[in-house]
């Protein structure tokens, strides 16, 4: 696997505003990725229902047939494929609804692309079996996740509950970028942005445990982004 | 264009009130005293036919007795009592035997017999001048041919009767004068006060937001009206300040890292740097703009926990354990900055609230607590402490830090405001504003106190339930 060009995806943007849909294709295009767009929702659904896509990139108001009504529909028809609504209705109860109707993730404007992107990526993990392992690998570090144990070069390293969780949830989404807010978002459960980078704190702890010691680093900041864990060897 | 001050008045509603009540009443009157009048009738009629018969009966008795000559006595007596009946008696060829009537028309007495008739008759009086009268007068034939008839005038109950229709016409036509003059003054009353209430709002529409409404203090639907209207004016020129305030507050500092920004892009652009240099001119352009979408979001959150948020987002849960949580996700910045946290608590405190929104106000709270402990002192601490009493949950992050002077505390609460003290500082200065206006939200409150050395920030969220272990 390229440093920083994971599995290619197949990625289908629906969102209306055609400036914003073909900025999305090219930048997707251009992180190695293949990105299709449609500007409403019924060439959408037609699209998503059609072919074989990994992610649907779904902007919440569309003309014809909105956001939201796509994807119940795509999944009350058995289809799987991992959504991350766009919207520009970022509150708590719109994530709520967005999540209840079938997304996966939810993304409210104005976003980074490198966090889409983040994001994306992550979603499109999710095909792969990694869900079901109960031991994560990357180079000599290793995570089970039944005893709850982390081991690096066979020595054992002694972390906090939540420190657990979030290596955990680095090492499951090994090789692709995951942001701050993402981070908050799955081992903290906060949808909120703190105003002191509280999380890079964390992960330098984080760092000193695992990477500190050992010459090469798993550990990457990756700037303007967020972090990835990867065997750059 | 305004119409004639006359014809607005035929449009108010005290004109339509007035018509209505002049009508109903008009009607009423009418029914009254027509009641009235008629009831009197024949009230009036069946006494006078009563004493006519009585007396009748009375004559055929007398006559019976003593025939003629006593019959002839009885009615020349009777006529000479003051206030007398008529009388009139014929013998059987139809001539005059006694009476005080000079004549009777046959056909009258042709009718003998039957039901008592109201006739018409000629009156002469002492003066010997003659009017015109009426009288309700009974006739009665004796088997020998003896005819008497007996009247009775009801000149009086006329006049009593049309007595009756003068008050009758009186009241109408007073109670017109009067609806019409308390139609008048109604309106202009009414018509001035609505005038002065429309003046007053389209001043206000056309910006004087100082304007308020005119109560004149008589404590009547109008000082009422005026006085919630002025309350809902007032709400509004707070509003409208807030709002200036805030765009005020938006264009300057999100203007300004605008500008910054775009002064990097535009030399990076014509200094013609290397490679990694426009990268990292690229890179903290990023940056500030990721912290201008943060202050946005920030506002929004602000703008919409004022608005108040349904309170389906509400759910149960413990207090205590979301202090845990904000402590344990800002414990390792604590700990680079070298100030000790620590937490107080009293095992779990349910209450409920929008989770999510006060954790974010208790990490604004810690953060800042944290940011401003370490100012001038060996020895930074904070603590986070959550209590409850009386269904109200409480939590207080004090710090030991330079706090801040009494007089700056209201300001504090207010968007973009940083104190001089603080700019150096990075933040928005949104994080109490967030924190006030969360508490606002449940129905709390944000105080500031001094925690002698240092800032004791004190959120209060009602919705708890002691006792209840989650």
């Amino acid at each position: 696997m390229e440093a920083g060009y994971p599995n290619t995806m197949r990625i289908l943007v629906i969102e209306d505003d055609r400036e914003t849909a073909n900025y999305l294709v090219k930048a997707l295009g251009e992180a190695g990725h293949v990105a299709d767009s449609a500007y409403d929702g019924e060439s959408g659904f037609e699209l998503a229902a059609g072919e074989g896509y990994d992610v649907l990139v779904v902007d919440r108001m569309l003309p014809k047939r909105d956001g939201l009504s796509l994807i119940t529909e795509l999944r009350s028809s058995g289809n799987r494929v991992p959504v991350l609504i766009l919207s520009a209705l970022g509150q708590v109860d719109d994530r709520v609804t967005g999540l209840r109707a079938g997304g996966d993730d939810y993304l409210p404007k104005p976003y980074a692309f490198s966090e889409l992107l983040a994001r994306v990526e992550v979603l499109g993990r999710r095909s792969a079996p990694k869900e079901a392992e109960t031991v994560y690998r990357v180079a000599d570090l290793e995570l089970d996740r039944l005893a709850r144990k982390v081991h690096r070069g066979g020595d054992p390293i002694i972390l906090q509950p939540r420190e657990f969780r979030l290596l955990e949830y680095l090492m499951k989404n090994a090789g692709t970028v995951v942001t701050r807010t993402m981070l908050l978002e799955k081992v903290w459960d906060y949808h909120f942005d703190p105003q002191t980078n509280v999380i890079d704190v964390h992960m330098s702890r984080l760092r000193a445990k695992i990477d500190k010691g050992f010459d090469r680093a798993l550990l990457h900041t990756v700037r303007g982004s967020g972090y990835v864990m990867r065997d750059d060897a | 264009m305004p119409s004639p001050r006359s014809f607005r008045l035929f449009r108010t509603t005290a004109f339509k009130l007035t018509g209505i009540f002049l009508a109903v009443f008009t009607i009423f009157a009418v029914f009254l005293i027509g009641t009235i009048a008629s009831n009197m009738n024949a009230i009036l009629e069946t006494q006078m036919g009563a004493a006519v018969d009585s007396e009748l009966r009375a004559m055929t008795l007398q006559y019976q007795a003593g025939g003629m000559p006593l019959l002839t006595r009885v009615i020349e007596f009777r006529s000479r009592q003051p206030g007398a009946s008529l009388y009139f008696a014929t013998d059987s060829a139809g001539k005059r035997i006694a009476g005080n009537v000079e004549t009777v028309p046959v056909a009258i007495l042709d009718q003998a017999g039957s039901d008592a008739q109201v006739v018409p008759y000629m009156w002469r009086d002492e003066q010997g001048s003659q009017r015109s009268h009426t009288a309700l007068v009974r006739v009665v034939q004796f088997p020998d041919g003896v005819r008497v008839l007996v009247g009775r005038d009801v000149s009086e109950r006329d006049a009593l009767i049309r007595v009756v229709q003068r008050s009758l016409i009186l009241t109408v036509a007073l109670m017109l004068i009067l609806g019409v003059i308390a139609w008048i003054f109604v309106s202009r009353r009414v018509l001035k006060r609505i005038d002065s209430i429309a003046e007053t709002s389209q001043r206000f529409v056309a910006g004087d937001l100082a304007g308020r409404l005119e109560v004149t203090g008589t404590g009547d639907e109008f000082d009422r009206l005026a006085e919630s209207l002025n309350t809902m004016l007032a709400r509004i020129e707070r509003l409208m300040l807030g709002l200036k305030q805030v765009s005020d507050n938006i264009a300057h500092d999100l203007k300004t890292p605008l500008t910054r920004m775009r002064n990097r892009v535009e030399r990076a652009l014509a200094q013609g740097r290397s490679e990694p240099e426009y990268r990292d001119a690229l890179h903290a352009t990023i940056e500030e703009a990721d912290q201008l979408i943060r202050t946005f979001n920030a506002l929004l959150l602000i703008a919409r926990a004022e608005a108040g948020a349904p309170a389906t987002e509400f759910a149960d849960f413990d207090a205590a354990r979301v202090a845990r949580d904000v402590l344990e996700l800002y414990e390792p910045v604590a700990e680079e900055a070298g100030v000790t946290l620590r937490i107080e608590s009293a095992g779990p405190i349910m209450v409920r609230a929008n989770r999510e929104l006060v954790s974010q106000a208790l990490a604004n709270l810690v953060d800042n607590a944290i940011k401003y402990a370490d100012e001038g002192n060996e020895k930074p601490e904070v603590t986070i402490s959550v209590s409850e009493d009386k269904g109200v949950a409480t939590f207080r992050v004090a710090d030991n830090g330079a706090g801040i002077a009494e007089a700056d505390r209201p300001r504090v609460t207010e968007r973009f405001v940083r104190l001089e003290e603080s700019r150096s500082k990075p933040g928005a200065g949104l994080g109490l504003s967030l924190v006030s206006a969360v508490a606002q939200l449940h129905g709390g409150k944000l105080e500031l106190s001094d925690n002698a050395p240092g800032l004791a920030a004190i959120l209060t969220v009602p919705g708890a339930a002691s006792g209840r272990a989650g």
